[in-house]
């Protein structure tokens, strides 16, 4: 192992992503790694796990463990992942189908089961990989489907807004065009003790081009953050869905499991004896 | 043999099963063999509760043919056992006077009453299936003594009334013995080295000295007791047990704690099975080691969820999307469970792949005295690598065996990504067809190559008929074995301990020089017997299927063999 202190391009790999130019994972990516230099992670103590999806290939491109599972299920494969391993510092990466879609649930549970996971979506409220179907995120008018040709007509998911009622302990909101503000939030992310959920507004410019406007209208929470769930639930509900910054930070610690046991699984076959 | 059945009845509430159990333990103690089962109403308290006890001078493993003593501490709703309890042309019959007439099923030339009720009626907090308990045991052949320790074990958590009121209403049972109901008669041995333990136990205690020290799951019937039985023992031994959201959950979790390196399970039973199929793709494409434990019962769908069947076989078999190859294993009685499971991880570990062990409902919720298993050492190990600073690991490297040595995460060098996509041997997604035939040759070989050794199949016996199963019916076929061979009729019986990779080569050997074969299963749709005819050319044989709910009795074993001109009982 070098002796220096890893720099932040030290944690990519060699593996080229699969992502069109201009997409927003990429500047994701970037801040992924310059976190864990900030951190200052050994690669081998860092496992990012993913379902399927665009973000979902991230793991591949870090040169750290990595696990690129199935759709919808990285969540509940991270948290056996972490509680097997509490030494390792477990990341999961995914988009906004696999996460608030077919994942769903799973999002739910991870949010009240506060294991010290950080997961980082990247919203562009679209289905990339499979070339541009609405997602939990999509606006209810977007158009351009051929499966919902007049819009999905379904209410938008607020993520943030279910994080915080499912328990979510550290809830936070970036854009990919302020790469700083992403890699300092998944610091935070990474130190807080329990699960840390960041939506990152992710621009997809194949099949959501109008997003990149999105620089335009994102602009930083004021204050921030806040540990009150209530002071929390109103920003996030009196808020366009654009703002950014760390929304919510419960001061709670979570839950730990019971020290581990040292007995001898041959005492148990003493219970079965007459 | 010597065996002896019978059948206890009461309201849900009554305390019928808790006699069950205490008149196992006291038969256990008296040096008798022994199994009881329970089968209860819908209800998720009250109802109507059975508790199906046999006893032997020899280890019993299945249901009677019919039951020699019927006692009930209430007829009500009694009628809906009348499939699952049939009894002796002579079976003695025996209630609290208070119960009232029997029903239709239950009537016989010898039934009498017990002033259950009223007996127990002017002893403080007496319970009247306590007086049945004390009459059981003395019919038993226990002594009061024994009786009285055993109570006063099993209730200390209720205090000094409550054992008091238990023991003095067992001795008022245990004074009034009908002078005319013979006591049981079957020569007890020693009672030395047995257990007593249910099919759940044994499996959950298989995976313990097997190395499992993670289990994610999600609570289902017949499993749930499973977990029960494992939580706070995987917490003693320093593992742990999570509750998951679904099935999903739970064998996505496991995926993630064994590719973490810790041996991991999950147990569930067939609709948490479907659910759990592509999380299982998943583990064979990434070649993650685990053990997924599915108690079986009646299906589909939501079926029987209280009663045995063994119609999980073709989704263990070909549930998995793409060629998937994994191990299939099946436990065949309660001791063997504990074998079968620590040999199902030792397996999944060893081929870095998921082992899928069926059980089922009747093996699993069945508790049985048994003779000692013996301890069985598996050198278990997964093949681990040990990546260096100068050489490029490959996690799926190609070797002859077709086990690549696996990087654990947190060993500095090893560096990968593990994935469900089709890979080269790095672990970097490839779709490539080279890439793709390498896998599937590497993914296959690894299972197919192995040496499974003499646990492949349990064979016994001698004769030109065999009989073929697997899993718990195994327990119908040996009694069936057995009775023939009293009456001087050989035939040997065959089990399959493994039944993917199917194991050819063994079952060639001991079907070698057999004439006829038949395949017994609890399947409707002959699973197993379609099966076997992939796996041996055709396979020319008898069949016998015995769908669930009620549970296969030997008897039907051996009125089939005669009807198939194997001599006659």
């Amino acid at each position: 192992m070098s002796e220096l202190p890893l720099r932040p391009k030290d944690y990519k790999s060699t593996v080229k992503p699969v992502w069109c130019p201009g997409c927003g994972h990429f500047a994701v990516l970037n801040a992924l790694t310059k976190a864990l230099a900030h951190l200052g992670k050994s690669k081998e103590e860092v496992a990012m796990v993913s379902g399927i999806g665009c973000s979902s290939r991230a793991p591949a491109y870090l040169d750290s463990y990595g696990f690129h599972g199935i759709h919808g299920r990285a969540l509940p494969l991270a948290t056996g992942l972490k509680l097997a391993r509490p030494d390792l510092t477990v990341l999961v990466a995914g988009g906004d189908g696999d996460g608030f879609s077919i994942g769903g649930n799973h999002f739910l549970h991870a949010c009240r089961r506060d294991v010290d996971l950080t997961y980082v979506v990247m919203d562009n409220e679209v289905y990339g990989m499979t070339k541009g179907q609405a997602s939990p995120t999509t606006p209810p008018d977007w158009d351009r489907s051929k499966l919902t040709p007049h819009g999905s007509g379904l209410r938008v998911f607020n993520p943030a807004a279910i994080a915080l009622a499912s328990g979510a302990g550290f809830i936070a909101r970036a854009f990919s065009g302020q790469p700083n503000e992403i890699a300092r939030m998944v610091a935070a992310g990474i130190e807080h003790p329990g699960f840390a959920f960041i939506q990152v507004l992710s621009p997809c410019p194949t099949f959501c081009p109008e997003q990149t406007g999105w620089k335009k209208v994102v602009r930083a929470f004021e204050p921030q953050p806040t540990s009150d769930p209530q002071e929390a639930s109103q920003r996030i509900h009196l808020d366009d869905g654009f703002s950014t910054g760390i929304i919510f930070q419960s001061d709670v610690q979570p839950r730990r499991q019971p020290s581990a046991g040292v007995g001898n699984v041959e005492a148990f076959a003493e219970e079965f004896a007459l | 043999m010597q065996t002896f059945a019978l059948a206890l009845l009461g309201s849900g509430g009554a305390g019928i099963v808790t006699v069950g159990q205490l008149l196992l333990t006291l038969a256990a103690r008296r040096g008798l063999y022994g199994l009881m089962s329970k089968s209860y109403g819908p209800q998720i308290r009250g109802g109507e509760a059975a508790a199906l006890l046999r006893f032997s001078d020899t280890p019993v493993r299945g249901a009677p043919d019919a039951f020699d003593m019927l006692l009930a501490l209430d007829w009500n709703n009694a009628e809906r056992f009348a499939d699952e309890i049939p009894l002796t042309q002579d079976c003695v019959v025996v209630s609290d006077a208070a119960a009232g007439d029997p029903p239709a099923f239950a009537e016989s030339a010898r039934f009498s009453q017990l002033p259950m009720t009223t007996t127990v009626k002017e002893i403080e907090g007496g319970r009247p299936n306590m007086y049945a308990l004390g009459w059981l045991a003395r019919w038993l052949g226990s002594d009061l003594d024994a009786v009285d320790a055993l109570l006063t074990e099993h209730f200390a958590a209720k205090g000094a009334d409550a054992i008091a009121a238990s023991i003095a209403s067992a001795a008022a049972g245990f004074e009034s013995a009908d002078e005319g109901i013979p006591a049981l008669s079957i020569s007890a041995g020693n009672g030395k080295d047995r257990w007593l333990l249910s099919g759940n136990e044994a499996t959950g205690f298989g995976a313990l000295r097997g190395g499992v020290r993670f289990v994610a799951a999600y609570p289902i019937t017949p499993a749930s007791d499973l977990l029960e039985y494992l939580a706070p023992r995987l917490e003693a031994v320093g593992g742990q047990l999570l509750q998951a959201e679904d099935e999903l959950a739970s064998i996505n979790a496991i995926i993630g704690a064994s590719w973490g390196g810790v041996p991991s399970l999950t147990a569930t039973s067939g609709p948490g099975l479907a659910l759990m199929m592509e999380g299982m793709g998943l583990a064979v494409a990434s070649e993650t080691p685990l053990v997924v434990v599915n108690v079986q019962r009646g299906g589909p769908s939501t079926g029987i969820p209280t009663k045995s069947e063994q119609t999980d076989l073709n989704i263990a078999l070909y549930g998995m999307h793409g060629d998937a190859p994994h191990l299939l294993l099946a436990c065949s009685d309660i001791a063997d469970a504990t074998l079968t499971t620590q040999w199902a991880v030792h397996l999944a570990e060893s081929l870095q792949t998921p082992a899928l062990l069926l059980s089922d409902q009747f093996l699993a919720q069945t508790r049985a005295i048994i003779d000692r298993p013996a301890s069985l050492d598996f050198i278990t190990r997964r093949r681990t690598a040990e990546p260096k600073a100068d050489e490029v690991y490959h996690r799926y490297a190609m070797t002859a065996d077709g086990l690549s040595p696996m990087a654990i995460p947190g060993q500095p060098h090893g560096m990968y990504t593990a994935d469900g996509l089709e890979h080269e041997v790095s672990g970097k997604p490839s779709s490539a067809a080279s890439d793709h035939q390498q896998q599937l040759d590497k993914r296959q070989r690894k299972i197919r190559d192995f040496d499974y050794g003499d646990l492949a199949i349990r064979s016994e016996g001698e004769g030109r008929l065999a009989i073929v199963c697997w899993g718990s019916t195994y327990g119908a076929c040996h009694e069936a074995r057995l009775r023939l061979a009293e009456a001087g009729i050989d035939v040997r019986v065959l089990a399959l301990r493994l039944l993917a990779p199917f194991p050819l080569k063994a079952v060639r050997e001991a079907l070698a020089d057999v004439d006829k074969v038949l395949v017994l299963e609890q399947s409707h749709s002959a699973q197993f017997l379609h099966y076997l005819r992939s796996q041996l050319n055709g396979l020319e044989a008898d069949h016998l299927a015995c769908p669930g709910p009620l549970p296969v009795r030997a008897s039907t074993i051996i009125s089939r063999v005669t009807e198939l001109g194997y001599g006659h009982v």
